[in-house]
Parts: C-alpha cells; sequence; structure tokens
C-alpha cells in the first residue's frame, strides 16, 4: 500500500499576541489536490492562520510542513510552493496587468521566453488578454481578483493559499469565481487551501475545518459535518426564546437550544408535533423553519454560538 | 497550449531579476505621478533662485573658497547643496511609498516570494538611486553657468558620488520607513530630523569651525556627502580640509560606511517577520 504526503501538515501549531492565544494546539493535515477550507468568523483565527501558512508570521510553537519542507527551516523554499492571494489586493495599482504579471514573475526567478510562456498560459486560463494593458487601478473587484490568481499561478505553485477570496465580490461573480477555481484546480492539478467567513462559499470546498476562538472545532466534508448534526433542524424565532424553551421541555421533554432570539431543535418529536405547536404557541413565535441542517447548525452544535455572534465573543477578539 | 504542471520541478528565484523589477518599477511609478516629478525637482530648483538671489548680498563665503580661481557668489555656494537636496528629497519620496506599498497590500505579496531579502533592500535603494541620479544629473547640468567646467571624468566622478549618496540616504529613509504605519508619521520624522540633517550639512550655509555647530556638522555623515561633492566640482584645486569642509578620503569613508550601516539595518528590518507587515 502506498502512502501519500500531505500536500500541507500543521502539527501542534499555537500562535499568540502577547499574552492572547490566537490559535491552539492546531492539527490538521490536506491532502494533495483536494480544496480545503477554514471556515470561521471573523475573530477566530483564521487570518492568524493564513499568515503562518504564507510565511508572512514567524512560528512560536508547532511546526507546518509543505510537502517534505518545514516552514520555519526553509521558508525560502516554502515560498516557491506556494501561491498566495490575499484578502486584500496586493497589485501595484498605477501598473498595468502585464507590468504586475512580469514582475511576479521576476520575485520568483522567472526570465525571458519561459515568463512570457507563464505569462501567455495563464493569461488564457483565466481570461485576461483584453485586459493586460490596463491599469489595475481601473479593474473592477471581480477582474482584480482573477489577475490576483493569476499572480499566484505564475510560477506554478503546488498549493494555492487564498484569504477571503469572494471579499468584495457580488453573489454572481463568487459564483464565477469559484467556477474557476474548480477549472484551475483541474488544470493545474493543484492543491487549494481557503480561508472564509461566508457559509455558501466554504459548501463549495472538498473538505473543510471550522474555527472557533483559536480551535479546530470539526474537520469533514461540507456533507459529512451537515451530517453529524442531524438529517434536519426547527428553528423558531421568538421574542419569548427561553420561556418557550422551559415550557417544551416540560410539556414534551424537548431539547430545545436557545440562541438570542432563536430556538433551535434538532430532534423533532414527529410531523403531527409541529402542527400541535404552532396551534398553541404561533401566536408568540415570529416564524418557525423546519430545514436541512446547514453549516451554521454544525457551528451552533460545536460551540454554543450562532455564526454571526461568535465574533463577539470577547475571547475571539484578535 | 500546454498548461502549468503543478508538479513541475520549480524554479528557485534569482537575485538580480527581482532587484532590477522592483528598481524599475520605481522608475515607472515615478514618471507616472507627474506631482511627484514637479515635487522632487521643482522645490530644490526654487529654493535654489530664490535663496540664491535672496541671500546673494548677505553671504560671507568659507575660508576654503579663497583657494578657488574666482570670488564664490552664494547661488553657486549652494549649489552642490541644492544637487544634494534633490537626492534627498527623492529618497525621501522613494522610501515613504514603502508605507504606502504596506498599506497597499503590494508589500505582503513581495513578502511571501522567494526573493532574498537582500534584493528586497537592494532593488528598492537602487529605484531611489537611479531617480536622484537623474534628477540631480540634470540639475548639475546647470554647472557651467556657475562657472563650473567638468571634463568627462569629473563627470563620471561626480555621478558615481551622487549615487552613493543617494544609496546612502534612501537606505537612511528604508530604515526610517519600514517601522512607520503613516506617512504622516514619515512626514514628522522628516521634519525634525532629515531637514535639520541636510540644513546642518554645509549645504545651505558654511557653519563656523567651532561652538555646537562644528560638532553637529561633524557628526552628521550628509556633511561628508556635501564636502565630497564641493571638492569633485573643484578638483583639481587644493582645498585645504577642515571640521566642516573635510578631506575626499575622510569623506569617502564615512559615506561608504553610512550606506554599508544603512543597507544592513534595512536588511535585519526585512528579514523579521511581524504582524507589522501584513495588512
Amino acid at each position: 500500500m502506498s502512502v501519500t504526503r500531505p500536500a500541507l501538515q500543521v502539527d501542534d501549531l499555537t500562535y499568540r499576541y502577547g499574552s492572547q492565544p490566537v490559535l491552539e494546539h492546531l492539527e490538521f493535515q490536506v491532502a494533495a489536490g483536494e480544496i480545503f477550507g477554514w471556515l470561521g468568523p471573523n475573530g477566530s483565527g483564521k487570518t492568524t492562520l493564513f499568515r503562518l501558512l504564507s510565511t508572512l508570521l514567524p512560528i512560536q510553537s508547532g511546526r507546518i510542513l509543505v510537502g517534505e519542507l518545514d516552514v520555519a527551516l526553509h521558508p525560502a523554499r516554502v515560498r516557491q510552493c506556494l501561491g498566495v492571494t490575499f484578502q486584500s489586493p496586493s497589485l501595484d495599482r498605477k501598473l498595468t496587468v502585464l507590468e504586475n504579471l512580469r514582475h511576479q514573475g521576476a520575485l520568483y526567478g522567472l526570465t525571458g521566453q519561459v515568463l512570457r510562456e507563464r505569462i501567455a498560459a495563464v493569461v488564457e486560463r483565466l481570461r485576461l488578454s483584453d485586459r493586460l494593458r490596463d491599469l489595475t487601478q481601473t479593474l473592477s473587484g471581480g477582474w482584480q481578483r482573477r489577475v490576483e490568481i493569476a499572480k499566484a499561478l505564475l510560477h506554478r505553485p503546488q498549493i494555492l493559499l487564498l484569504d477571503e477570496p469572494s471579499t468584495g465580490l457580488d453573489p454572481g461573480a463568487r459564483l464565477e469565481f469559484w467556477a474557476y477555481l474548480r477549472e484551475l484546480q483541474q488544470a493545474f492539478a493543484i492543491t487549494i487551501v481557503v480561508t472564509t467567513h461566508l457559509l455558501d462559499e466554504a459548501e463549495q470546498c472538498d473538505r473543510l475545518g471550522i474555527l472557533h476562538q483559536g480551535r479546530v472545532v470539526a474537520t469533514g466534508t461540507p456533507t459529512e459535518l451537515r451530517q453529524s448534526v442531524g438529517e434536519a433542524q426547527l428553528t423558531i424565532q421568538t421574542p419569548e426564546a427561553g420561556a418557550l424553551a422551559a415550557e417544551f421541555s416540560q410539556r414534551w421533554g424537548l431539547k430545545a437550544r436557545v440562541l438570542g432570539e432563536a430556538l433551535r431543535i434538532e430532534e423533532v418529536p414527529n410531523p403531527e408535533w409541529m402542527s400541535e405547536c404552532l396551534r398553541d404557541y404561533g401566536s408568540r413565535m415570529t416564524s418557525m423553519t423546519w430545514g436541512r441542517a446547514t453549516l451554521e447548525d454544525v457551528f451552533i452544535q460545536r460551540t454554543g454560538h450562532r455564526f454571526w455572534e461568535a465574533a463577539d465573543v470577547p475571547a475571539a477578539r484578535h | 497550449m500546454s498548461l502549468p504542471l503543478a508538479t513541475e520541478k520549480p524554479v528557485f528565484a534569482r537575485f538580480w531579476p527581482a532587484v532590477w523589477s522592483l528598481a524599475s518599477r520605481e522608475l515607472v511609478r515615478f514618471f507616472r505621478q507627474r506631482t511627484r516629478v514637479i515635487g522632487a525637482f521643482g522645490q530644490p530648483l526654487l529654493f535654489w533662485i530664490l535663496f540664491g538671489a535672496g541671500l546673494r548680498s548677505s553671504f560671507q563665503a568659507p575660508v576654503w573658497a579663497n583657494s578657488l580661481a574666482h570670488p564664490l557668489t552664494y547661488q553657486e555656494y549652494f549649489f552642490p547643496g541644492v544637487a544634494v537636496l534633490i537626492v534627498l528629497f527623492t529618497a525621501i519620496f522613494s522610501t515613504i511609498s514603502i508605507i504606502e506599498d504596506r498599506r497597499e497590500g503590494f508589500l505582503q505579496g513581495v513578502l511571501v516570494s522567494p526573493t532574498p531579502r537582500l534584493a528586497i533592500v537592494i532593488g528598492k535603494l537602487l529605484g531611489g538611486t537611479l531617480l536622484a541620479l537623474i534628477q540631480a544629473g540634470v540639475f548639475l547640468a546647470l554647472a557651467p553657468t556657475m562657472g563650473i567646467q567638468l571634463g568627462l571624468l569629473q563627470w563620471l566622478a561626480v555621478i558615481g558620488w551622487l549615487s552613493l549618496i543617494a544609496f546612502a540616504l534612501t537606505g537612511l529613509g528604508f530604515v526610517m520607513a519600514w517601522p512607520l504605519d503613516s506617512t504622516q508619521g514619515y512626514h514628522a520624522l522628516m521634519s525634525v530630523f532629515l531637514m535639520p540633517m541636510w540644513l546642518l550639512s554645509g549645504a545651505f550655509f558654511p557653519g563656523s569651525e567651532t561652538g555646537w555647530l562644528s560638532w553637529l556638522m561633524r557628526l552628521n555623515p550628509l556633511c561628508y556627502g556635501v564636502a565630497g561633492l564641493r571638492r569633485l566640482l573643484y578638483a583639481p584645486a587644493d582645498i585645504q580640509a577642515s571640521i566642516t569642509f573635510p578631506s575626499f578620503g575622510l569623506s569617502a569613508l564615512v559615506m561608504c560606511g553610512f550606506a554599508a550601516v544603512c543597507i544592513v539595518l534595512s536588511v535585519v528590518l526585512v528579514n523579521r517577520p511581524s504582524v507589522h507587515n501584513v495588512r
């Protein structure tokens, strides 16, 4: 049986800003050729993780391996293996698309004919040929993102790191972007690691890790994660969440989780129960939703917080 | 067209392509921002014309000027000083862009590349130096109007010396700009440090050979830069060395040392991974 080395391996990674821990004992592996996403609300530590993976921050404790290379010991060689796309653009706005690409090539030791061929290949793949002479400051967010990816692919990295790649893109451009990403993954046989705070973006990944307050709270495929919290969920929006939870418990022995002005019930006795509940308590509810479990349900089950509230938990602020 | 494959052996970064790319980027950006061209060249030129005219009658030539074949006017005295001011302004504008590059996100893209950190520093310094040479060179072409005639060798020596000053000053600007988050902070440092450094270099006024001012001048590396330039402009005139007008040998030694210190400090700063460098 052959053992394939993971494209990326992180062992017991801890990072602190001063005395404040931002990442604690992170362990994970990313297989070659997969799209792996780190999902977490703002302040969960995913941007710090991205900065550590991209060699921008020093490793304080633990180890990151890119293929066989230890990031702490061989930063320059690791950098050659990585293509990095930041949340904020790293383009020179005063230069044209072509000048930005040439500059990027030079930073990775590419010159002459090789550089011209590489530029031609990524430009064709990302359909940038009509924009080559445009100053990047004149491009829309979607086009700038595309140039960023062209830059990151120029030196043929083994791993493409993307920090919040959909930031600044409208929903249409976001869908198109992910279609591109899939196309690139197949065409370039590349491993892609994404950080995101968008639940719909996380759904696009092959595998996910969920971060909360610097810790991994779950990993798996989006389907596995959703199934881990049950097939379906009932969510009741109500200003009396606490009171209703107590009444449901007393009357039916139901476990209901109170999340602000929402009540989450993971195990509903039977469909008839919902009619009965609506009849007796409907006047005290704003809405009642029955649906397939989402990644937010996974987050709630593992952390006890709603996804968007988690960023406000004091310990999660970094 | 064949697509790139991630499995192909990567090409490891080379030093000079990165240096040249970073340096040429400085030139392209400079000439695309017309206001920068006007700011770096226009202000010193105005200073030279206005101060030259205004201080003409009250100027008292330094003792070393007695060795020259003609009487030294203030406009002529100020001429090399303005050339150095052009170099200083160019170095300031060139390195202030480090703060902008960080803010705009460009810098983090450079830092995650495998480019040697020394290449990042040298690229920036070379870009600033070339810009300074272009501008100061154009200004120094006015030398014959001051009665200063330069031969080919002298021109080459002057350009070489200006390169050394520009490299050192851009290095100093780099060390000052790298830790800063705002251009306002840099402007403050410019006002309280860089401009006084130029004022006390013998560029604007000769200064006295005794007292606290002479000590400040003695400790100011730019004083040696200005003195070296004057000596090259008036070569082969034999002008005696003094505190405010050091010999060419000492000037060269101090300027080389100053440039080396600035480069080493710059590389140390760039080598230090820090949360400060990311957006």
